[in-house]
């Protein structure tokens, strides 16, 4: 997304500006009442509650500098602060794996981390792992197999399955791994291993035949 | 989520003594089941503590020939670990048996032993219960009891400890590392740092206020075929009915040496030294006086009772799947 282009008047930009609106007001209001005695004098380090923290996130190869209330989750960051909407709010509590994004190559649940926590971190979202013109072959595999059907758990599907397969290259095992110390490639162990990202729409039979033939041209 | 303040810290003592100096203060290390609770208002610090960034996510041999285990290492790194895979086998299974790949790729040692125990109305405000709200009561005991404790339970609790990975540390006879604001260190044997519930289901650790866990020693190899049988309701990511992590030495046929710690059955992994005398020298075919003992002083509900005879079932398997080698 280009964050110099002028916003289209959608949903999500009306949405948006009213949330803003809001958010505004209640800063106000948790400045004023917080007040002159709110300091840190017994937390030495920590900030004024209903202050901002500096965070710094590189964003799918970008660096971007934020200023965030420390309840704000990474996922809140990417969709609501760089409006990086790809990721999904699903269960928001780290059970459908909607929010799966990488972080320093590792996949984890976006809405179950502080943003404050990733300062300095690497994140990848589906937006940085391909876009309509140039498809990540995840991407390409998951829509030539049918892999979804709404598509909203899509984008945490995606990103998760990105990861399955460098777990498996570096030898992580799982709980159907036979041998621990002998990874391999199976049905099972894809099965195994997405059972953190749910698909009410069940594509489930294809998104496994997405994630093997991506598999089978990388090996 | 209730508003609070953040503060980064850079060593351990810093991290205990920012808790200590704040009742309402709380670690945050992987976050995964803190930031759950904190989401529902069950958990509402006023002041976290990160201790991410304290260098605590090193395994590294101890002087007697065990592992020490950063309280920081991510169930992901430990579970893949090489010497965890070769020598306590059963803690890597432990793990790869809990949770989802997402949620290992973040969580901690220390916080996956200090996850809440906890039950589905725990997590339900409008339900009374003991551990969120001292004194209110308990609606599991009268409720949906199906995958609640059956030992060492109370009147006022029947949570169970969710953790797969402390089963396997339980067996492991694994030594918990602390130190407080002012510096000084303690190692709490894991048998005694999960608590029963008693009449104060809400204290569920031996930890004090601002005490922070630092590292997880393991004790030198026992060798041994070393097994993790989880039932749960679903075959993947889901907590456990029953689960049991076995060490179990074989000897001609028989079992020279066994360690066996159980979940899903109790406020904390379930370990009995009777029921471990009672397999020794003995085969396969002492399950059922191993489960007697196990099982002494069993009290499930009208819909956990099924859990007896299961344990005994999970045991049979483990116990014939172990001898066979």
């Amino acid at each position: 997304m280009n964050d110099d282009a002028p916003p289209g008047v959608c949903r999500r930009t009306v949405l948006a500006a009213g949330g803003a609106g809001l958010a505004a007001l209640n800063g106000k209001a948790e400045a004023q009442s917080a007040g002159p005695n709110a300091t840190s004098a017994e937390t030495p380090g920590a900030a004024t509650p209903g202050g901002t923290e500096a965070v710094v996130l590189r964003v799918n190869g970008q660096e971007r500098s934020l200023a965030l209330d420390p309840r704000v989750t990474l996922l809140d960051a990417l969709r609501e602060h760089l409006h990086l909407t790809g990721s999904k709010k699903g269960c928001d509590h780290g059970q459908c794996g909607a929010c799966t994004v990488l972080v320093n190559g590792r996949r984890i649940n976006a809405c179950l981390t502080l943003a404050v926590m990733h300062d300095g971190d690497e994140v990848v979202t589906i937006e940085g792992l391909g876009q309509p013109d140039a498809l990540h072959p995840m991407q390409a595999a998951f829509v030539k197999h049918d892999g979804f059907q709404c598509g909203y758990c899509t984008p945490g599907q995606i990103c998760s399955s990105v990861a399955v397969l460098e777990e498996i290259k570096a030898g992580i095992p799982s709980h159907v791994t036979a041998d621990l110390n002998a990874v391999s490639f199976s049905e099972d162990e894809v099965r195994e291993r997405m059972s953190g990202n749910l698909c009410r729409c069940a594509a489930y039979p294809n998104i496994v035949e997405a994630i093997r033939e991506v598999q089978e041209r990388g090996a | 989520m209730k508003s609070f303040t953040y503060q980064r810290v850079s060593t351990p003592a810093e991290a205990a003594a920012a808790v200590a100096a704040n009742p309402g203060a709380k670690f945050l290390a992987g976050g995964t089941n803190l930031l759950d609770l904190m989401k529902l208002q069950i958990e509402v610090p006023t002041h976290l503590v990160d201790v991410n960034r304290l260098g605590l996510d090193r395994i590294e041999p101890t002087a007697e020939g065990g592992l020490r285990i950063g309280a920081l290492v991510r169930n992901t790194d430990l579970a893949a670990d090489a010497r965890v895979k070769r020598d306590y086998a059963v803690l890597s299974r432990a793990l790869l048996a809990g949770a989802s790949g997402q949620l290992r790729n973040k969580a901690t040692t220390a916080g996956n032993l200090l996850q809440r125990t906890r039950c589905p109305y725990f997590y339900d405000p409008a339900q009374a219960c003991n551990k969120r709200n001292p004194g209110s009561g308990c609606a599991a005991l009268g409720g949906f009891s199906r995958n609640l404790a059956v030992l060492g339970t109370s009147e006022h609790c029947i949570a169970t400890h969710p953790s797969d990975m402390a089963v396997a540390m339980r067996a492991l006879d694994a030594v918990v590392e602390t130190v407080h604001a002012d510096g000084a260190t303690r190692q709490i044997p894991i048998a005694e740092f999960h608590r029963l519930p008693g009449d104060t289901p809400e204290v569920e650790t031996a930890l004090r206020h601002g005490e922070f866990v630092t590292a997880v020693t393991l004790p030198p190899p026992v060798g041994g075929v070393h097994l993790y049988r989880k039932v749960r309701d679903r075959a993947s990511y889901a907590f456990a009915t029953i689960s049991v992590a076995a060490v179990l030495v074989p000897e001609g046929g028989k079992v020279a040496q066994a360690r066996l710690a159980f979940g899903g059955l109790a406020h904390q992994p379930w370990r009995v030294t009777e029921a471990e005398d009672r397999l020794r020298g003995q085969g396969a075919d002492a399950a059922n006086a191993v489960a007697d003992a196990v099982l002494q002083g069993a009290r499930p509900t009208e819909q956990n009772a099924f859990k007896l005879p299961l344990t005994r079932r999970v045991l049979a398997g483990t116990l014939a799947q172990a001898m066979q080698g």
